[in-house]
């Protein structure tokens, strides 16, 4: 508990986190407020809807995560962080937890954020939340969020620059695991079992095809659960060789 | 009380620390000396368990670093006084640390008035000139009241008034008792810090004395001399009455002038390659000292690798004067 209290004074005593968490909420919730404003027949108002811009958050979520480390590295407090405390693991055990917390509760603010103004600007049947589906998708926003700051945060420590990292993250998250399914043949079987596309999986499916946009008529592997479960199964497996390879590091 | 044993560590193809051992007494300021990239900020890094040495221990009141239960209130170090958030406030960078070791926070703003901040705590530590950075790292330091304090160049770059002041707290800490452990490659700044002196080269152990002795050892007189007869020469020389000292493939006469060497030397029929007077400054015995250490690296690999390095060696091994300018290029 100490050192998750070291580590919520680091993170809370820059302005960075501020600014992500702000920007988050920003993006998704004006992004609902785009669609919504701009629903029609043919784009109706709806629970998936109103969770489009649920990646913007996300993005920046595991931007603000990687940055709590890699900016340690930058400014060489993590050494300072080492000498205080030299059990390394527990360090980043517990820079882990907290931003995972932080983005797991911000996951949650901007998807029920978001999913209240599609709410009340076109109440009704379709924008409620009246399906395990509907549930997850919008508090489920939480659990993703939170297992992709570990990942962010993973990579934050194995790359330990900034720049590095995010461009990493970007080029996975918003290319990456879209422009493999170019690859002939292979590249859908290997799409569906990569990390970002497990955890949309977990959010989208369940929903009719007619309300998703991802709709191609294709079967995952998975059930939603367990894309879920192997998503986090990653993030933990590479935090794993995070810490494992900052403990073999000099700092 | 710091004792390093064996200590080796390397960089890829580099050995930054060879072989060290010293120990570092408390209640005496002991100065860490050594040009750089002679391995000193490398050596405290391994104290502190942020660096895994190849081979070799080093223990901090019998224990490594990382077996100490909660470090700061054993150890404090200033390694560099940049290693802080520039955004963060001088009193949240101390607070985050304080609050890892369970230190109050009472003491956080003691140890702000201790080395003056305490007007300035609020303030983005990025603002800070390198005189207030410094003295941030010193209040750091100090966070954990702790018996061992590392300072790494602590003067580096400050004015005359800051560097009195960092001279006279560091007194002040070994007169509590403490061990207090201050690197630098100004020779003329630890003759005033430090009463004891390990002198490092290449990451080679020089000299652990005490500063004064290393200061008799430069001799205020001495003579140096060379010749391939040095056996009978040191015996004539012994005859008369003087001290000799080895200095490798050299004698070291303290107190003896050069016409005095020469003339035993011309009396004995001995033949001279080298005979000098030695000035008898702490920069220039330093130099010699460490100058040795450079040559004794500059060895086959290195030849091969780099002409320039292979001609400077040359040099060196034919003139000694040469050695001295070599270690001034080593100098980066």
């Amino acid at each position: 508990m100490t050192l998750l209290a070291v580590e919520r004074i680091k993170l809370f005593t820059t302005r960075s986190p501020w600014w992500c968490m702000v920007l988050a909420l920003g993006l998704t919730v004006g992004f609902a407020l785009l669609v919504s404003a701009n629903a029609n027949d043919n784009f109706p108002a709806t629970v998936e809807a109103s969770q489009e811009g649920s990646q913007f958050g996300l993005i920046v979520m595991m931007v603000m995560a990687a940055l709590a480390v890699t900016t340690e590295y930058r400014f060489g407090t993590i050494r300072a962080s080492f000498q205080a405390v030299p059990n390394r693991s527990a360090v980043l055990l517990a820079k882990a937890g907290l931003v995972a917390l932080v983005a797991g509760i911000v996951g949650e603010v901007t998807a029920f954020a978001s999913w209240a103004l599609v709410h009340l600007m076109h109440p009704g049947a379709l924008t409620a939340l009246n399906s395990g589906a509907n549930w997850r998708h919008v508090a489920g926003s939480g659990l993703v969020y939170a297992f992709a700051a570990l990942i962010a945060l993973s990579v934050g420590i194995l790359v330990r620059q900034t720049a590095g990292a995010v461009a990493i993250l970007l080029v996975w998250v918003l290319l990456a695991e879209n422009l493999i399914s170019l690859v002939p043949k292979v590249g859908d079987k290997i799409q569906h079992w990569l990390p970002f596309t497990e955890a949309n999986y977990f959010l989208t499916a369940g929903a009719s095809a007619a309300e998703t946009h991802s709709a191609e008529g294709v079967t995952m592997p998975l059930s939603a659960w367990g894309s879920l479960a192997y998503f986090a199964g990653i993030a933990v497996v590479l935090f794993g060789i995070a810490v494992a390879t900052a403990n073999r590091r000099d700092a | 009380m710091i004792e390093a044993d064996g200590l080796t560590k390397r960089y890829g193809q580099t050995l930054a620390v060879d072989d060290l051992s010293f120990q570092v007494r408390p209640g005496r300021v002991t100065g860490f000396l050594g040009p750089n990239g002679a391995g000193k900020s490398t050596t405290m890094r391994m104290i502190l368990g942020l660096d895994r040495p190849n081979s070799g221990t080093v223990r901090i009141d019998g224990q490594p670093y990382r077996s100490l239960h909660r470090p700061l209130r054993t150890v404090g170090a200033l390694l560099d006084a940049k290693w802080v958030h520039p955004n963060r406030s001088a009193r949240a960078h101390l607070l985050w640390l304080a609050k890892s070791n369970k230190i109050s926070t009472r003491r956080v703003d003691e140890v702000l008035g201790l080395v003056g901040l305490s007007a300035v705590a609020g303030r983005r530590a990025g603002g800070f000139s390198l005189g207030m950075s410094q003295r941030l790292g010193i209040a750091a330091a100090l966070l954990g009241d702790p018996r061992v304090l590392l300072f790494d160049e602590p003067v580096n770059g400050l004015d005359p008034e800051g560097i009195l002041w960092i001279r006279e707290f560091m007194h002040g800490l070994a007169a509590e008792g403490r061990t207090v452990f201050v690197s630098s490659h100004l020779l003329s700044e630890m003759s005033l810090t430090a009463q004891d002196l390990i002198v490092v080269g290449r990451g080679k152990l020089i000299a652990q004395s005490t500063t004064a002795e290393f200061i008799a050892q430069a001799g205020d007189n001495a003579v140096r001399v060379r010749s391939p007869h040095a056996d009978t020469l040191r015996l004539a020389l012994l005859d008369q009455g003087f001290e000799v000292q080895v200095d490798g493939q050299a004698l070291v006469v303290p107190g003896a002038s050069t016409d005095q060497v020469g003339d035993i030397a011309g009396a004995n029929g001995v033949v001279l390659h080298e005979l000098s007077a030695q000035a008898g400054s702490l920069e220039q015995a330093f130099m010699r000292i460490t100058g040795d250490a450079v040559e004794y690296r500059t060895d086959a690999p290195a030849l091969a690798a780099d002409p320039t390095a292979a001609a400077v060696a040359a040099a060196a091994a034919a003139d000694p004067d040469a050695t001295i300018q070599l270690t001034h290029s080593g100098k980066k």
